[in-house]
């Protein structure tokens, strides 16, 4: 077992579009890439963020850039009241937590 | 005409860039210069409320180096999203700075005005007919939505930017823009491919953000080829890498593979990325698919009221080891307080705890010190201001069981502690609606003398 975080090369969060959040793990090469990707899985998102499977849109392998790309429903539209992070760029630390 | 050249001189107009870089930028001889100027990501305020993100003062320097070259070099500068949200009074705003540089270098060139707001009663008529679809996981929208909703705005695609640089336009000032559309429109119109015009658009439109290191205040330069295009860093501290520019793709977006727009979407199925000597990447493969009808996306922000905010820690272990509960206590008493006022919104924010996530904070486990942001909104300032202060003098002098503390539970930062921060806006419209084709919602007004 070893930590995604630490074969990674970025881990980071962002809005795609107010109504969802998304997170992209890019890894440095094609081995690294194929070894973690099957790995992560909607059950995993939905544990790390304790919300339901089905508030995990999708997961996308995007070869080109070594990158596996998480979507899920924001908790509510950016800005509404109890927003906590409008941008959506300090959602990502519960990924560091993830082992493949 | 074999190749295309676009400079991007930064990722939002007003982000800045250095002169060296769009220098070096024109040196290549482009055929245009396009900039950005907007995002919805700053959050529902500045599209409700009409104003940019960005100062004014900052827009007004990175434009005046761009009409300069426009003007001297006789070729087209293309803004997209004026004003950070494109409604017409960011139009007005950016236009007015547009015609101070304009008069100040004495000069007269061909300007085409670009509106996107949208009519409700066309978005009612629409609704009738089923051709108003969400956008994502967006809320239902209603007739009441609608009508409480202060700008309402459409994402335009290529087609009126095309028109109006055919009507003679030199500097085209548009409101609400698709991202790529700046960069895309005069390579379309000169016969390039839509499907890699648009990609690279989409890269070029945050500048230097997709070179490495990554800078949102930086110049990036697109050549346009038939079969690809080229991306090329100004700045000799960056550089174009493979990963940099394929990483950029996922870039806000939910699928790198498919990225729909207004008219139909980009294919990045069979998208190959390059790396080539100097710094700089071919990207090639990249198709447009129009869809069966040309949808746009709608965009709107609605007034929900009004708030206040107080800041203050907390380094008492005994009081952050029950704030949770202290905090209800203290909503109690404050809703019984103003019984008759029922309709407020009362938050506390706990940095320390969950501030930062919330509810999706997997371990809300306080550190040895609070940081509490105390937030009442309701439908005047005054209401809100009565609540943040009446909740802020509460938790001061609440007496929580086994309380030591007794002459105070919170430590102010600055007097006064509160501060009212205005009008809240939330999004409230993001769907998509069916049009005839891409011109039909956005008029063009010519100012300027004609070519």
């Amino acid at each position: 077992m070893r930590y995604v975080k630490d074969a990674a090369l970025v881990i980071r969060s962002k809005n795609a579009g107010p109504y969802e959040l998304t997170f992209d793990l890019m890894f440095p090469d094609k081995e690294t890439f194929d070894e973690v990707r099957s790995s992560i899985t909607r059950e995993d998102i939905a544990q790390l963020y304790g919300i339901d499977v089905s508030q995990v849109l999708s997961i996308v392998h995007f070869k080109p850039a070594h990158a596996i790309k998480i979507t899920i429903v924001r908790p509510h539209a950016s800005g509404d009241l109890g927003e906590t992070d409008v941008y959506g760029a300090q959602q990502h630390a519960p990924l560091l937590k993830l082992t493949y | 005409m074999d190749e295309i050249r676009v400079l991007s001189p930064t990722a939002i107009l007003g982000y800045g860039f250095p002169v060296s870089s769009f220098e070096e930028g024109l040196k290549r001889n482009p055929h245009v210069i396009a900039v950005d100027a907007g995002s919805t990501d700053p959050g529902p305020y500045y599209l409700g409320s009409g104003k940019s993100f960005t100062q004014r003062s900052a827009v007004k320097r990175d434009l005046e180096f761009l009409v300069k070259a426009s003007v001297e070099r006789n070729i087209p500068l293309i803004i997209g999203t004026a004003g950070g949200s494109g409604a017409r009074p960011h139009v007005e705003w950016n236009l007015d700075i547009l015609r101070e540089i304009l008069e100040a270098l004495n000069v007269d060139v061909p300007l085409a005005v670009i509106y996107s707001d949208i009519d409700r009663k066309l978005v009612h008529e629409k609704l009738e007919l089923g051709q108003i679809l969400p956008c994502g996981p967006a809320r239902t929208l209603t007739t009441e939505t609608l009508s409480s909703t202060t700008n309402l705005v459409a994402q335009m695609g290529i087609e009126p930017v095309i028109k109006a640089l055919q009507a003679g336009a030199q500097i085209v000032l548009a409101g609400r823009a698709y991202d790529p559309v700046s960069f895309a429109a005069l390579p379309v119109m000169k016969g390039f491919d839509m499907g890699l015009a648009l990609h690279m658009g989409k890269i070029l439109e945050c500048a230097a953000i997709a070179a490495n290191p990554g800078s949102g205040s930086d110049c990036l330069m697109g050549y346009l080829q038939h079969d690809s295009f080229i991306l090329e860093a100004l700045n000799p501290q960056r550089e174009c890498t493979r990963l940099s520019i394929a990483a950029h793709t996922l870039y806000e977006k939910s699928d790198p593979y498919s990225l729909p727009g207004p008219g139909g979407r980009l294919d990045l199925t069979n998208t190959t990325f390059e790396q080539l000597d100097g710094g700089r990447v071919r990207v090639s493969g990249t198709v447009f698919e129009p869809t069966e009808n040309y949808y746009v996306k709608l965009e709107g922000a609605q007034l929900i009221g009004y708030r206040t905010i107080s800041i203050a820690g907390v380094r008492d272990p005994i009081m952050i080891k029950q704030i949770d509960s202290v905090i209800e206590e203290v909503k109690k008493r404050v809703k019984d307080n103003f019984h008759n006022l029922n309709d407020y919104y009362l938050h506390v924010h706990c940095y320390g705890k969950n501030g930062v996530m919330g509810n999706l904070e997997p371990s809300p486990h306080p550190g040895h010190e609070l940081g509490l942001v105390i937030e009442a909104v309701a439908a005047t300032q005054d209401i809100a201001d009565t609540i943040c202060s009446f909740a802020r003098s509460t938790l001061l002098h609440y007496g929580y069981p086994g309380r030591k503390s007794t002459a105070g539970n919170l430590a102010f930062p600055y007097s006064p502690s509160d501060f009212p921060a205005g009008e809240v806006y939330q999004f409230s419209v993001h769907h998509l609606m069916q049009v005839e084709d891409g011109t039909v919602l956005f008029p063009i007004e010519m100012r300027g003398s004609q070519k």
